[in-house]
């Protein structure tokens, strides 16, 4: 199959339903002549002109509300932030307006939009550039929350995202842009909350995400040499979760050790870990385990960045606790 | 010119250590000796030393995204500029901020942001703080042509005219916001003309002309400083290099370029003090040259630097409590 980049599986998941849905246009900073910050949007603007692909001022809350008021009268808006850390300034639009439109209205209106951000560290760029913010998100009622980590989950789920008719905030990770994965041609879209089993294994089951999920992956190859089979799942969407197959894999492992790269306080993981904890206690042989960012705004000094995300190390040292 | 020959000399050495430091990072960041990002000023070096000659030390500045030159025009040290960019322990926040968060707060510098408009309301707070503790300091509040297209700009000159704050919005219209011209995202060309809105008086000065500049500031400054509340001024200008390293400016023509690279700030200051006999083609190729030693040295201190200890990782993300005041002390 052929193997295209992440950004690019990004852009032809938006020109494949520009083409199918008259009603599907992108705005945000930089999304069209420049064609996005990290080029997830190029060749957009050329291809459907200014009128579909907007650039807009730097307004982060006008661009979200903008996207929620075109949504609830027909159009299907994706607004870009060019990176999570402003989200702050949309936060009020999408928490307070795209997330309780729908139900304080009495189930009468839908708000099919996505907003499509970046996050993550690896750059050194500092505390307002580098953050992991999905937890914001995922405590909302009435937003879907997507992370994917490989260019073929990423244009599934973004045309997937594109055709829901609920709020969805899709985040990309920096460091995965340039990624390159297959990708079939035809058209294919996955579904929101399902899970991927991205390795099979019997000894203990990580969840990790987004770019996470690769250096989960590294550790559980390098777990096989010490005879310890890691499962690792990929929820790929954290709202809808897919409890299930996590919950199966636990079943079968009986540990748990999950990865994110958020600040640990309040993180996604420790979400799943009370899920799994209230759903299959008794499935478990040994307290989970959490490997998560530090509680610090993440510094710019690349000895001090690489300290403050988890790494290969950090995921095998508590692989082996577990697994004790 | 009613400065003195130092004065003039001081500031032209200011711009020259800018312009000089910017392309040195240019030269860093294609090495990769510095990571990360950084938001050059060359081209715009007029405005920060212009406007920062019409202040006082004690008075304040906010910065943005784009701040090594208010840095360096309030007084900042090349050397611990230089190591903070490349995340040295060194530099003026150990490493841990970088290009985008620069501050200096012991030369009242309040800090750079890379959040765009972020600093507009905290200059206002800064304001109030000046007004409150009645110490007569002023707060000049840098921002972009970008910026004031953002809501936190809006409510912070409301709120800093309705309660007649000591702030001088200077806005560095630099005619885009990374690729997106001012034409196409702002609904008027002369941001001073947002200030009607919130009946402030606003000026508009060559940005290329550190006089002007300077002018135009002072009598803002002075009418901030009489009490009777904020100006906003304009200083139309130009950024040399891509907004960022990877900036391809596609969004600007060569023509552009060339237009704004002819009103170079330091070329026609330099002229200016040549054809005004203030100082010789000599004394300013030495005053460069000086420049150039300094931006070196500050490269080599940089370079040499240690890296902060990661045991210092998560240290100062609290200011420490009165031992009373948590759990364990006295009061229960
Ligand atoms: C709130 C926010 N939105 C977007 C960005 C990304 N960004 C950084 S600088 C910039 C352009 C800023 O334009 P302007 O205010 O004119 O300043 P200039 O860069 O031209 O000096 C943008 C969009 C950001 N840092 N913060
Ligand atoms: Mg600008």
């Amino acid at each position: 199959m052929r193997e295209i980049t992440f950004k690019d599986a990004l852009v032809e998941a938006m020109q494949e339903e520009m083409k199918r849905d008259d009603n599907v246009l992108v705005m945000g900073e930089d999304v069209a002549i420049y064609g996005g910050a990290y080029g997830a949007t190029k060749g957009l603007y050329e291809q459907f002109g200014e009128e579909r692909v907007r650039d807009t001022a730097i307004s982060e809350s006008a661009i979200a509300g903008a996207a929620i008021g075109a949504a609830i009268t027909g159009m299907r808006p994706i607004a870009e932030i060019m990176y999570i850390d402003f989200i702050t300034q949309a936060m009020d639009q999408l928490v307070n307006q795209a997330a309780k439109m729908r139900y304080m209205f009495g189930g009468k209106t839908t708000v099919p939009m996505v907003l499509r951000t970046e996050g993550g560290a690896g750059r050194c760029i500092a505390a307002h550039h580098s953050q992991s913010l999905e937890a914001w998100i995922m405590h909302v009622p009435g937003l879907y929350l997507v992370m994917p980590s490989t260019p073929y989950d990423a244009k599934g789920l973004l045309k997937a995202s594109i055709r829901d008719d609920n709020p969805v905030v899709f985040i990309e990770h920096k460091m995965l842009y340039g990624m390159k994965g297959e990708v079939p041609e035809k058209d294919y879209i996955i579904p929101l909350g399902v899970a991927d089993i991205k390795k099979e294994g019997s000894d203990v089951t990580i969840v990790a995400y987004s770019r996470q999920l690769h250096v989960a992956m590294e550790a559980a190859a390098e777990l096989e040499k010490d005879n310890i089979s890691a499962e690792v799942i990929d929820p790929r969407t954290l709202k809808p979760l897919d409890l299930d197959t996590i919950l199966t894999s636990v079943k079968k492992t009986s540990k748990l050790v999950i990865v994110s790269e958020g600040y640990k306080t309040c993180n996604v993981a420790s979400e799943i870990a009370m899920l799994v904890t209230e759903h299959g206690f008794d499935l478990l042989d040994a307290p989970i385990k959490r490997v998560c960012g530090a509680d610090v705004p993440v510094p710019m000094s690349p000895v001090l960045e690489d300290a403050a995300i988890p790494n290969k190390q950090n995921v095998i040292n508590a692989v082996k606790e577990v697994c004790q | 010119m009613k400065e003195s020959k130092e004065e003039l000399s001081g500031y032209l050495r200011r711009m020259m250590d800018i312009r000089l430091f910017e392309e040195k990072v240019m030269e860093l960041l294609a090495k990769n000796i510095i990571k990360g990002a950084s938001h050059l000023y060359a081209g715009e070096e007029a405005v920060a030393v212009g406007a920062c000659s019409a202040i006082e030390e004690d008075d304040y500045i906010t910065s943005t995204h784009r701040g090594h030159g208010h840095c360096l025009a309030k007084g900042g040290k090349l050397p611990e500029m230089m190591a903070e960019l490349c995340g040295k322990a060194t530099g003026y926040c150990k490493g841990r901020g970088g290009s985008m968060h620069i501050a200096d707060v012991t030369k009242g510098n309040l800090g750079a942001t890379g959040i765009v408009a972020s600093n507009l309301p905290v200059a206002v707070g800064a304001a109030l703080s000046a007004k409150m503790r009645k110490t007569n300091q002023v707060v000049l509040c840098f921002f972009g042509d970008g910026a004031s297209n953002n809501g936190i700009f809006h409510e912070s000159l409301n709120m800093a005219a309705v309660w007649r704050l000591p702030v001088v919005f200077v806005c560095e219209n630099n005619l885009y916001g990374m690729s997106v011209a001012a034409k196409r995202c702002s609904a008027v060309q002369d941001m001073a003309d947002k200030a009607k809105g919130y009946d402030i008086p606003s000026m508009i000065c060559d940005g290329m002309d550190i006089l002007d500049v300077k002018e135009t500031i002072k009598k803002a400054v002075e009418r901030a400083r009489e009490g009777d509340g904020p100006t906003l001024v304009e200083c139309k200008t130009y950024r040399y290099f891509g907004h960022s390293r990877s900036d391809p400016r596609a969004y600007r023509t060569k023509e552009e370029e060339k237009e704004w690279r002819n009103k170079c700030p330091i070329k026609q200051f330099s002229k200016k003090l040549i054809d005004n006999k203030i100082l010789t083609e000599e004394e300013i190729a030495q005053i460069e040259k000086q420049s150039e030693e300094a931006v070196e040295s500050a490269e080599k201190f940089a370079i040499e630097s240690p890296y902060p200890d990661v045991k210092e990782l998560m240290d100062d993300i609290y200011a420490p409590s009165p031992a009373d005041l948590l759990n364990g002390g006295a009061i229960r």
